[in-house]
């Protein structure tokens, strides 16, 4: 194997692993801060392919549809949160994982009802068609490497956001201690809310941007939970970097063990995550 | 036709070669007598729910143009929606054999449920139509005097296409499908008839179905230069597939080929990226038959929509069906079964006959995407026949 | 665990005894549906055993496991492995293998993630059942994603004779329902020796269990084995009887389906989740004959239910037979608490 290919299936896994960050940061999100096992964020993944889907069906470009389902993904995460997490709180785990996968049957009937049960792609828009040649035969989709470049802008923007800012403060102050931020007039309940919230966004954001990518169809949220599921376990519950980290080291194994064992790529990743939990039995950054 | 002048004897025969297959026939209540009850298990919802409906569309159409009879029979259908569920195909199977006593049962899809389907018709006797799932088991380890098939096996689209490519001059040829039995299967057919001619398969990728992520795969194709890439994918994955393909800046450098189902039904989404993709099956929509134009003809006035691959094949089950009982004059099984198996049928596809374990014996075509139509440029094998490898029915006449 | 009230015994039992007699009076009742019926309530009592097995772990010692699936279907896949291609195995060889690598498994699964607590615990579960999932999905053996085929119900023969036809759908109703039987009255016993108490106690307080001795880690990873090894049997039947194992079956859909039939049945009560499974297929079946769309009602259903009625069915029994036997009320609370879930829940 030669220098180019090598470097060539690393940007591959790379690729992948910003794409799986940007669902999982989502998930980790919710966890640390809010305490709350959500297992519909995969269907939130779905929801916002979807979204990208139909909307630009009927505008044809991606970047409009992206802004117009954007708010409805957000308000969506808030009337979820509002009448259903919002009970959750001071209840145990067990109950989340109930309501939650209460929540996966019904988005997955859902789709089914609005959107049906075909597959569908979407176009990739005009400016980023077409290819980089990176060696005399392949050539590098634009479009894969302008979602590379979207992801890793948004996790320096969440990193900043959440060591830099007032806001960033409120929320890791949510995380340690709940009763002190109340005490200093902040409402926790909107926190929680705007939390759960962007979330819900950043994970329907994801579905979208990687709907030209993946095509749109049934069920693709739930193996995209699972994953991020591995993501958070290695990285350490609640812990941004761990994500980050977490989300490069799965996009690389899968991509190098689809390469060099392909029957046991998808298992690799898991062969990973058991290696991480027997050395760090909280995950990397916990 | 037949060399048996009894055809109970010659089931029996087949009975005995199949070895447990149909040695459980039981004496089962049917319909009425002079009813024909037919059960369309098929998929009406999940995945497959358009080829299920096609399927039905197909078969009712024959019904009509027959007036609605088989024979002197009248005709009572039962549908079963099996969503593609393999887990829960056996319970469905066994309610239209045992709860509904139908006397045929039509479909499906999904080769797991198919599967499911033979077991049950194997041991119940019950004639079982398929009328698309190509697992080549049916037709061969598990194949049985009441199991038909109007449709493929797996293996064929992908010998013709094995075949061809060799005249083509191609040598060297990387395969990739979907790790699922129809894939293995299809790129096992290309692999035979390839290197039996001499040409080299240099290496097979598989992807778990029904995953549509390429990219890893594509990037060492591009290392390797092959000749041509052979793939097997279908619906979603053969859209993203054709499209990643063509991103990936392989499409004018490496020809793609496959098995039919990478053009079929796709085109559209797949626009610009699928020109040129060569492909083998046993039908395309632009055949220049008068067969096809007619059948086609019927089919959107009846319809409203232009039938496709799926259509024809429900049509054809339904015309095997009806010749049979012509040919017999009876719905009597062992009968009918003897007169099924030598129907011989002018399909839309082009003139099939049933094997010795009852798979079509049919045209495979050469097709090639041009302006967005799957044209026909020549025949990838003629009358290709299924080898029907572990059938013991192959070797009675 | 208490004995049960006097009339809830006698509900149970008579419900029992209705079941049992189904084979007897069923084609009176439901007539050409006879045989679709009598399948039908074998793979609900397999589910059953499911449940029940899995209120250990959930309801009894408080481990919030979505792997259950795993276990079921990896001794599944063990008796397709290990039986013969092209003949029907025997028992006395498949059922140990199977139940074995169940347990094994369980066992493996169990060491590494046993220290884990909380939404930590419920993630591991869920990743390594996956794991065992993509194996089998993703491979060549056992017909990767597209599943395989036992090629008959084990013989269960004895010195050359013949002594159960499991092939015959009757004859497995009756071992199925025996089974189950067996695996609740095995865990009442088990839960009521001392053994019971501690895991009890590890619900309610893990570190006051430490602070009388017992290394609750040991008793946890006792129980999770324990439990995995009866998902393996109920696997072993389910193969059994349909003779086909597909990925599925191991996905973790099905272990969370199967946790909602605890909560659904009720939580630590045993006899809750055997009523939760038959309930939770009721539902399901009448929801799919009403609609193409069962997954919405369900959905509904379930959020429904975890918001308004936390205590399942066990828990609507129990008040109608505490009415019934006007037990003081003081009393009747307390119970209500084991047979329900801890009124108090602290996040970690």
């Amino acid at each position: 194997m030669d220098l180019s290919l090598f470097l060539i299936q690393t940007m591959n896994g790379v690729q992948y692993g910003l794409l799986l960050f940007l669902i999982a940061s989502g998930l980790t999100l919710i966890f640390g801060i809010m305490h709350i096992i959500n297992l519909a964020h995969g269907s939130l993944y779905m929801v916002g392919a979807y979204l990208a889907f139909w909307i630009s069906s009927y505008t044809g470009n991606l970047f409009l549809s992206i802004l117009l389902g954007l708010p409805i993904a957000i308000v969506l995460g808030i009337v979820i949160e509002r009448f259903l997490i919002q009970r959750l709180y001071d209840r145990d785990h067990l109950d989340q994982v109930l309501l939650t996968f209460g929540l996966i049957l019904i988005f997955d009937a859902m789709q089914s009802i609005i959107w049906g049960n075909d597959v569908h792609g979407v176009p990739i828009p005009d400016a980023l068609r077409g290819g980089i040649m990176l060696t005399e035969n392949l050539a590098y989709p634009t479009y894969r490497l302008f979602v590379s470049g979207v992801c890793l802008a948004i996790a320096v923007g969440m990193f900043l956001l959440i060591q830099k800012t007032r806001l960033g403060m409120i929320v890791r102050g949510g995380a340690s201690n709940r009763e002190m931020v109340s005490a200093l007039g902040i409402n926790i309940r909107w926190v929680y809310t705007l939390v759960f919230a962007a979330g819900a966004g950043l994970t329907a954001f994801a579905g979208m941007i990687a709907a030209p990518i993946s095509s749109v169809y049934p069920g693709m949220g739930n193996s995209i939970l699972i994953i991020c599921f591995v993501v958070v376990v290695i990285g350490g519950l609640g812990s941004i970097k761990g994500a980050f980290l977490g989300a490069l080291m799965v996009g690389l194994v899968y991509t190098w063990g689809t390469v060099l064992v392909p029957q046991f790529a998808g298992a690799a990743v898991y062969a990973l995550m058991a290696a991480v939990l027997l050395w760090k039995p909280r995950g990397l950054f916990a | 036709m037949s060399v048996f002048k009894h055809p109970g004897a010659f089931v029996r025969k087949l009975a005995v070669g199949a070895s447990m297959a149909a040695a459980t026939m039981l004496p089962l209540s049917q319909a009425a007598a002079d009813t024909i009850k037919i059960g369309y298990m098929l998929p009406y919802s999940g995945t497959f729910a358009q080829l299920g409906e096609m399927i039905t569309d197909g078969f009712n159409l024959a019904l009509k143009e027959n007036g609605g009879k088989i024979g002197d029979y009248d005709v009572e259908i039962v549908t079963l929606d099996d969503e593609s569920n393999a887990g829960r195909a056996t319970r469905n199977m066994q309610q239209l054999v045992s709860g509904e006593n139908v006397d045929v049962v039509v479909g499906t899809v999904h080769s797991g449920v198919a599967m499911a389907m033979v077991r049950v018709a194997r041991q119940q006797g019950t004639i079982l139509i398929i009328p698309n799932a190509g697992l080549d088991a049916a037709t061969r380890q598990l194949c049985g005097p009441n199991i038909f098939r109007t449709s493929f096996s797996n293996w064929q689209p992908g010998y013709a296409m094995g075949h061809a490519a060799y005249e083509r001059g191609y040598r060297n040829v990387v395969t990739m499908a979907w790790r699922y039995g129809a894939g293995q299967e299809s790129v096992a057919g290309f692999k035979e008839a390839f290197e039996e001619l001499g040409g080299t398969v240099t290496r097979e990728f598989y992807v778990p179905f029904p995953e549509v992520e390429f990219q890893a795969q594509l990037t060492e194709i591009a290392s390797m230069q092959p000749d041509a890439v052979y793939v097997f994918f279908a619906g979603g994955g053969a859209v993203q597939f054709v499209r990643d393909y063509a991103a990936a800046g392989l499409k004018d450098r490496v020809p793609l080929i496959g098995a039919g189902f990478i053009t079929e039904g796709t085109l559209q989404a797949q626009g610009e990226a699928a020109e040129g993709v060569l492909s083998a099956l046993h039908y395309s929509e632009a055949l220049d038959t008068e067969e096809n134009q007619a059948f086609r003809q019927a089919f959107h006035d009846e319809y409203g929509k232009y039938p496709d691959i799926y259509a024809v094949q429900g049509y054809d089950a339904a015309k095997l069906l009806i010749e049979g009982v012509n040919q017999a004059g009876t719905k009597s099984r062992d009968d009918l079964i003897h007169a099924m198996r030598n129907v011989e049928l002018s399909s839309p596809r082009g003139p099939i006959t049933m094997s010795r374990s009852h798979n079509p014996i049919q045209n495979m075509y050469l097709r090639e995407v041009q302006n967005g139509e799957n044209v026909v440029i020549g025949t990838a094998y003629e009358m290709l026949e299924d080898p029907g490898t572990g059938c013991a029915m192959r070797d009675v006449n | 665990m208490r004995s049960l009230p006097r009339s809830v015994q006698v509900f149970l039992l008579a419900l029992t005894v209705l079941l049992a007699f189904y084979p007897v009076f069923g084609e009176m009742l439901v007539g050409d549906r006879y045989d679709y019926w009598l399948q039908k309530l074998t793979s609900v009592m397999i589910l059953a055993i499911m449940a029940v097995s899995l209120d250990l772990l959930v309801g009894v010692t408080g481990m919030v496991s979505i792997a259950h699936a795993a276990f079921f279907g990896l001794a599944g896949y063990t008796m397709v492995m290990v039986a013969p291609e092209w003949d029907a195995g025997s028992i006395w060889i498949l059922l140990p293998a199977a139940v074995l690598a169940a347990a094994l498994a369980a066992l493996v699964m169990g060491v590494l993630i046993i220290r884990t607590h909380g939404i930590f615990f419920i993630m591991a579960t869920i990743a390594f059942s996956q794991m065992i999932y993509y194996i089998f999905h993703d491979s060549d053996f056992a017909g990767g994603s597209d599943g395989t085929y036992l090629f008959g119900a084990p013989t269960v023969e004895l010195f050359g004779r013949e002594l159960l036809n499991l092939s015959d759908r009757v004859t497995l109703f009756y071992v199925t329902l025996v089974s189950l039987l067996l695996v609740y009255l095995l865990l009442r016993t088990m839960l009521r020796a001392p053994f019971g108490r501690v895991l009890f106690g590890i619900k309610e307080n893990e570190e006051r269990v430490r602070a009388m001795g017992y290394n609750p880690l040991y008793y946890k990873l006792v129980a999770f084995v324990i439990g995995g090894t009866l998902a393996g049997f109920a696997g072993v039947l389910s193969a059994t009887q349909y003779q086909f194992i597909d990925p599925s079956q191991v996905n973790w859909h099905l272990s969370a389906e199967v946790l909602i039939m605890v909560i659904l049945g009720g939580l630590g009560t045993l006899w809750g989740p055997i009523l939760g499974a038959f309930a939770f297929e009721g539902l399901h079946y009448w929801f799919s004959s009403m609609t193409r769309y069962w997954e919405l009602p369900m959905g509904v259903v379930v959020i429904l239910m975890v918001l308004v009625l936390p205590k399942g069915i066990a828990g609507g029994v129990m008040w109608v037979a505490d009415k019934l036997e006007r037990r003081p009320s003081q009393k009747v609370q307390r119970e209500e608490t084991a047979a329900g879930r801890p009124m108090e829940v602290k996040h970690d």
